[in-house]
Parts: structure tokens; C-alpha cells; sequence
């Protein structure tokens, strides 16, 4: 039987689609940030510090990096217990880092900076909260690769998948890095 | 999972494209909802983009035919106005509020939803994948899901025209603080949620088209097919999908913005604004940001509409004058020109808002730059049917008018693009000119060259010749109608989007001008209902297409049968060996991309 094999390709359309994605992603955040870089250069700017909660959150999406990347190493040496184990951390780690962000956001209303308080708040509850989805997203994603995995009619040897959202996953921490300094420099 | 549906039914149609040799009864079984709905086939989602644009482009074509009643005779009344509209043209004469409906509601429509979807969502979906020869789409489950989106963005706006506030009406582009607050007009309530939400939807369909399109182009082509061997149409489409996957997510954010300003009480536009006398707690805010998120992807838009419609032109010019293109390279740099430069622009729509002068002069220098790609483009394809063997079919036809109106649209935008002028013109009737002929009209003219010129690849049938050639024939003439007068009012400073000009001394004596505008509209329109009839007559009815190659063109997808198969080849993918345009070349009228190349030829 032929497969797709037929068709030229150097790298698989999917991976080569997520990049593409995150390009389209990454220029929405360009769309926020420069929209905070003009409204910063107008009057009536305040600045404030950001949620201490935001360098726990850091320090969990770092963590949960790691994870999806010990998870992609055990599929691909087929240890299937340790993976599932490892993606499940690792959407755990998303949970708790949008928990985080949710208590900054708290943090933040407490301090007298609601949503609808001053532009520079508004900004940080917009930006972050996109990303948050963002992250949620991923963690869709996990759970969809975590199902699989349990599937017993149906069995997936291809290590596609998870290389896409182990990508992806970087690809979002990464992107809270830059959001992170973005802010704190910025202020 | 979607991969795996997809790797799956690739695998499927490739196993029963090398089972059956002789293909005669389709490749598996599919049910009516498989084959016609929720269709994963590329050329069955760019028939559904296609029919949805024709549906839309008939709305908001009417709706232009309503305001222009009203710009043409503002005295008159039309008592079946009312029966269609209701309390919205009260006594047979349109309300203001629903005059300034009809327009946003016109461009919206016209720009988002028939020249972005329609028209690239259309070409892109059946020509990509037969013109690369690829099986299908690198994700055709995605690439469902785009259409997907897009009907459901088109549901979200068609249910916005029959909310009791009407739809938005503060302008296609959404400006703020009129969108930014329900209590700005009675267009600024749950219209502008609907459109809103519509669009963000539209969105999300052109991301998932355009990571489809790129990734296509990029890594699926058939064996031999190098990115120099793409024919031109490839090209635009690609460039165009690069646009759009650059430039719509800053939309989004835009519309995200404007949506907590809505809902939130946020106040990233709005700033000491009263409305009836009350003071609003926003403060700080700018308006011109927004113009700045907005026409950061709108003046790319513009480029996502009419690249596809200069990639296909370029095509059709060369099959109908049995010419290969001039100058290919040339049109791909100058393709890629048009794309950076797209980027580097957008502040040229924002000269009189208070933007700095000297940043409006590095705006206007970048502006006019892009009148020198678009000139190579012109004269190249000038040179490519000059001394040609020109075949007037109605697609060639359409395809010279392109040539024409992009002139002389083009060169307004030449007056537009410097600040200076522009003081004195923006937001007059010289603008709708410019516009309206270089982007509107010449897309129009791509996208009906692209659907006579494929209408036998997609249903195996040929539009009717005589029909085509009306249409073509009064919608030029009457396109120059309408709009070259408006250059003169334009000029003269009458102001676009009013309701109504007879107040005006100075321009009444224009009315006599308006009223000859609005009667050439109607007589267009009728003729696009020609073409729509010609269109759905010719699916049942039209000449059967009896050979696989009826323009006897180069590329690949008249190797495919001719009535379609999922899959495109029934066997092999054939192997490309030579660029798309060996027209008389060597004593032969043509040789297609798959013929290897004899031994004393050399490769392009």
C-alpha cells in the first residue's frame, strides 16, 4: 500500500503549521505589547509593580517545560507508563500556573487596580489573560494526547503529536518569559 | 486527533487511488453530509467559500443599491422600500440610521466576507493543491474547519442585519468611541457585539486557511516542482497567506481591546467623553490607537484582496495570449515587494489625524515606493499580451479590464499617498473612487476571470460565452460610470458617508451626477444577477467539457479527470520539469509543466 510517503516533504505539515501558528500568535502579542508601548508614551500613565505571584507562576511553567520534555524523551523510548505520568504533570503544571495568574489577578484587585482602574492595569489583566488561554489551550491539548494514550482499540506509534505540543508548550513559555520582562522593564 | 483523521483518509484515498486502476465510480463511499457538508475535499470547501461569497456579494451589492437611492434621489420616495425595511425606510425613504447601516454593513460584507473568503478563500482551496499537485491540503480536517468558521462568522453577521438596533453602522472600520459605546448611536448597541464576534470568528477561519495555504505551498509540491516552477497564481496566493497570518491577529487584539472597553469599563480608547450631557468615568484612553491596530492589518487587507486576483490574472493573460509571462522573476520580487512594503504603510490612512509630519513623510515615501512593483507588474503584463495570439474569452476579457482599472485606480493612489493632498482629500468621494476601482472593481474582475477561467475545472462544465461577454462588457463601462464621476466630486470636497447633500449649495450641482451614478449602479447589479444566473445555470446546464485541457494550459491541474476525484490524481502524482509557462515555445503552442525536457532544450 502507498502512504503519504509519496509526497516530498522534508518536515511534517503539522510541525511545519505550528510554526507557522505561533508566527500568527506571537504577532497578536506584538499587537498588545506595541499597544501598551504607545498608550506608556501618552499622559496619565501609572505605574505599578507587578504580582509577586507572576515569578511563582514563572518558576512553574519552567518546571512544566521540563516535564513535556522528559515526557516527548520516554515516548519516544516507548516507556508509555512514565509518559503518561509526565504529560499529566505537565497539564497539572498548566492548571497551576493559570491558578497563579488568576491570584495576581486578584492581588492586582485588591490593590485598588481593577480591570476597568487605570490603562496600565487594564493592559496586564488583557495581555496575560490572553496568554493564559493560551496556556489553557495547551492543556486541552494534553488532555486530548492523555486519552490517547489509555486508547486500547487504536494505538499511535508516531511521535507527532506530542512533538507538536511539546513545541507548542515551549513556544508558550517562552512567550510568558518575554511578557514577563516585557512588563517589569516597561512599567 | 485531527491528524490522525486526516493522515487516515489520505491513506485511504491513496490506497484506492493505486487499487483501482480506471476510476469511474468515486474512490470509497461517502454519504451527502461526507461529500457536499463537511467535506474534508479542497475543491468541494472552495465551492463552498465560492457560493457563500455569491451569496454575500448579491446582499451587500443591494445594500449599495439602496444608499444609492438615497444618493440619487434623496427627494423621492420608494414605497417598497418599506415593505422590505420596515420602520428603517419609514414613508419609502431610508432613515439615516439605516442609510449609515447599509454602508458599514456594504463594506464589511464586500471587503471581509466576498473579497478576502470568497475570493482567496475560493482560489486558494482549488488551485493550490492541483497547481502544486498535492493530494489535498496538508490538513484538510483544518482546512474544513476554516470554511467552518467562516459560515459560522457569516451567521453571526447575517443574524446581526435583523436585531431591532440594526446592525453595526459606525463605519467598516469600527472607529471608536461610536463602536466603543452602546449609547453612542442606536449601531452602537448588540450590532457591534454581533459584528464583533463575527469577525472574530472570520479571524480565526483565515488563520487556519492561511496555515493550510503556507504550509501547502511550502511542503507538499510534486516531485520537481521547485518554488521557481510555481506558476504565478501559487505565488500571489502565498504571499497572500503570509499576509494574512501576519496581520489578522493584530486585528484581534484590536477587537480584543475593543471588547472590554464594550464590557469591561475599560478605557484603552475611550478618554472624557459626555454623552446627553453626562460625563463618562473613562479617562486616558486614545482613539488612535485603535486606528493604528486596525489599519496595521487593514492596509495588508487590501494586498490579501488583490494579490490572488494579480496571481490569476497573470495566469489567464499568459494561457489566453498563448505567451509565456514576461518577466516571471520579476513578478515574484515584485509580488514579495508589495508584501513587505504592505506592512510599512498603514499610517497613510491616518495622515489627518494629528500624526506627526515627519513621521507621515518616511509613510508617504514607503506609500509611493509601492507604485514601483506595481508598475513592473503592469508592464509586465502589458509586454505578456503584446503581439500575443490573444483568445477573447470571457476570463481574458475580465483579466485586460483588470489591467485597466488597477491604472487608473492606481495612479489616484499616487495623489492619495502624499500627506499634503491629502489634507484636501481624505474622506471625500475621491477616496471611494480610488479605492472602489483599484481594489474593489479590479479584485472583482480577477475573481470573475478566476471563475470563467476554472469554472470546467470545478463542475466539468463551461459557463455561457455570450452571457460572459455582457457581463463583462457593461461592467467595465459601467464600473468607469460610477466611479470616475466621483473623482470630480472628490475634488470639488464633497465629503463621503453623508446622508444626504442637497443641504449643500455648493454641491448641488452634483445632483444631476449622483442621480446618473445611481442609475448605472442599478443597471450593474442587474448584470451581476446575469452573471450569478450564468453561474448556477451553467453548474446544471453548461456546455460539458469534453477534454481535459480546454485552455490547452502548462499546469497541473488539467492533467487531473475531469470530474474530480478526492485524491486529484488517480494514479501517480506526476513529476514537473519545467517552469508553467512554455507557451510557442519551440513550433509548439504549449508544453505542459510534466513533459520532460528534450535534449537540446534547456530549463527556464
Amino acid at each position: 500500500m502507498q502512504t503519504m510517503s509519496i509526497q516530498r516533504k522534508k518536515i511534517h505539515p503539522h510541525k511545519y503549521s505550528l510554526w507557522i501558528a505561533m508566527g500568527s500568535i506571537t504577532m497578536m502579542f506584538i499587537g498588545f505589547t506595541s499597544a501598551y508601548v504607545v498608550k506608556r508614551s501618552q499622559a496619565n500613565w501609572l505605574a505599578f509593580e507587578l504580582p509577586h505571584i507572576f515569578w511563582l507562576s514563572t518558576a512553574v511553567i519552567l518546571l512544566s517545560s521540563l516535564t513535556i520534555h522528559l515526557a516527548l524523551k520516554q515516548f519516544k523510548e516507548r516507556n508509555m507508563q512514565r509518559y503518561k505520568q509526565l504529560i499529566t504533570l505537565t497539564a497539572i503544571l498548566g492548571v497551576v500556573f493559570a491558578a497563579c495568574q488568576w491570584i495576581g489577578f486578584t492581588q492586582l484587585r485588591s490593590e485598588g487596580l481593577p480591570l476597568s482602574g487605570p490603562v496600565s492595569a487594564s493592559f496586564i489583566y488583557v495581555i496575560v489573560g490572553v496568554h493564559m488561554l493560551h496556556v489553557l489551550g495547551g492543556v486541552v491539548a494534553l488532555l486530548v494526547m492523555f486519552f490517547r494514550a489509555y486508547r486500547t482499540r487504536i494505538r499511535t506509534y508516531s511521535a507527532v503529536p506530542i512533538e507538536v505540543a511539546a513545541t507548542y508548550w515551549h513556544f508558550v513559555d517562552i512567550l510568558w518569559i518575554y511578557l514577563l520582562v516585557f512588563l517589569s522593564i516597561a512599567r | 486527533m485531527s491528524n490522525e483523521a486526516t493522515l487516515h483518509s489520505q491513506q485511504e484515498v491513496m490506497h484506492g487511488a493505486a487499487a483501482h486502476g480506471h476510476h469511474d465510480h468515486g474512490h470509497h463511499h461517502e454519504s451527502f453530509i461526507s461529500k457536499y457538508v463537511f467535506s474534508l475535499d479542497h475543491k468541494m470547501i472552495a465551492k463552498q467559500f465560492l457560493i457563500t461569497g455569491i451569496v454575500w456579494a448579491i446582499i451587500g451589492a443591494f445594500f449599495s443599491v439602496l444608499f444609492r437611492l438615497q444618493l440619487g434621489y434623496p427627494d423621492a420616495t420608494f414605497p417598497w422600500l418599506e415593505s422590505i425595511l420596515g420602520h428603517w425606510a419609514k414613508g419609502g425613504r431610508i432613515t439615516p440610521e439605516a442609510y449609515y447601516a447599509l454602508v458599514t454593513m456594504h463594506g464589511t460584507i464586500l471587503v471581509f466576507f466576498v473579497l478576502t473568503a470568497g475570493l482567496s478563500g475560493t482560489f486558494s482551496n482549488l488551485l493550490i493543491p492541483l497547481q502544486v499537485g498535492a493530494r489535498d491540503m496538508a490538513s484538510p480536517f483544518m482546512n474544513c474547519l476554516s470554511y467552518w468558521f467562516f459560515f459560522l462568522a457569516s451567521l453571526v453577521m447575517m443574524a446581526s442585519l435583523f436585531v431591532q438596533t440594526g446592525p453595526a453602522s459606525g463605519g467598516w472600520t469600527m472607529y471608536p468611541p461610536l463602536s466603543a459605546l452602546g449609547d453612542a448611536s442606536i449601531g452602537s448597541k448588540m450590532g457591534v457585539d454581533l459584528w464583533l464576534t463575527s469577525m472574530a470568528l472570520f479571524v480565526v477561519s483565515q488563520l487556519l486557511g492561511g496555515l493550510n495555504y503556507i504550509s501547502t505551498i511550502l511542503n507538499m509540491r510534486a516531485k520537481g516542482m521547485s518554488m521557481t516552477k510555481m506558476p504565478l497564481t501559487i505565488w500571489s496566493f502565498f504571499f497572500t497567506a503570509v499576509l494574512g497570518v501576519l496581520s489578522f491577529p493584530v486585528l484581534l487584539s484590536g477587537f480584543i481591546l475593543l471588547l472590554m472597553d464594550r464590557h469591561a469599563g475599560t478605557s484603552f480608547y475611550l478618554s472624557d467623553i459626555f454623552i446627553a450631557g453626562k460625563a463618562l468615568a473613562n479617562e486616558g484612553g486614545s482613539a488612535i490607537l485603535y486606528q493604528h491596530l486596525f489599519w496595521f492589518l487593514g492596509h495588508p487587507e487590501v494586498y490579501i484582496i488583490i494579490l490572488p486576483a494579480m496571481g490569476m490574472v497573470s495566469e489567464v493573460l499568459a494561457v489566453s495570449s498563448r505567451k509565456p509571462i514576461f518577466g516571471y522573476l520579476a513578478m515574484v520580487g515584485s509580488l514579495f515587494a508589495i508584501c513587505i512594503l504592505a506592512f510599512l504603510v498603514w499610517a497613510h490612512h491616518m495622515f489627518v489625524t494629528g500624526l506627526n509630519p515627519f513621521l507621515g513623510a518616511f509613510f508617504v515615501l514607503l506609500t509611493l515606493l509601492i507604485a514601483v512593483p506595481s508598475a513592473i507588474k503592469v508592464f509586465n503584463w502589458l509586454t505578456t499580451i503584446w503581439k500575443g495570439n490573444i483568445h477573447f474569452t470571457p476570463a481574458s476579457l475580465f483579466s485586460i479590464g483588470f489591467v485597466s482599472t488597477f491604472i487608473s485606480g492606481g495612479l489616484t493612489g499616487i495623489w492619495l499617498g502624499n500627506s499634503s493632498i491629502d489634507i484636501h482629500l481624505h474622506d471625500t468621494y475621491f477616496v471611494i473612487a480610488h479605492f472602489h476601482i483599484v481594489m474593489g472593481v479590479s479584485a472583482f474582475f480577477g475573481m470573475f476571470a478566476g471563475i470563467y477561467h476554472w469554472f470546467p475545472k470545478m463542475y466539468g462544465r463551461f459557463m455561457n460565452n455570450t452571457l460572459g461577454y455582457i457581463h463583462f462588457w457593461i461592467t467595465l463601462v459601467g464600473a468607469y460610470c460610477i466611479f470616475w464621476p466621483m473623482h470630480y466630486e472628490g475634488m470639488a470636497g464633497m465629503p463621503r458617508r453623508y446622508f444626504d447633500y442637497s443641504t449643500w449649495t455648493s454641491f448641488n450641482q452634483f445632483s444631476g451626477l449622483n442621480q446618473f451614478i445611481s442609475f448605472v449602479v442599478i443597471i450593474v447589479f442587474a448584470v451581476q444577477l446575469l452573471f450569478v444566473f450564468n453561474f448556477f445555470y451553467s453548474i446544471f446546464k453548461g456546455r460539458k467539457m469534453t477534454t481535459q485541457n480546454p485552455w490547452k494550459a502548462t499546469t497541473l491541474e488539467w492533467t487531473t479527470p475531469i470530474h474530480g476525484i478526492h485524491g486529484n490524481w488517480p494514479g501517480e502524482i506526476p513529476e514537473v520539469h519545467r517552469w508553467a509557462y512554455d507557451y510557442s515555445k519551440d513550433g509548439r503552442d504549449f508544453i505542459p509543466q510534466t513533459e520532460p525536457l528534450g535534449p537540446n532544450e534547456s530549463g527556464h
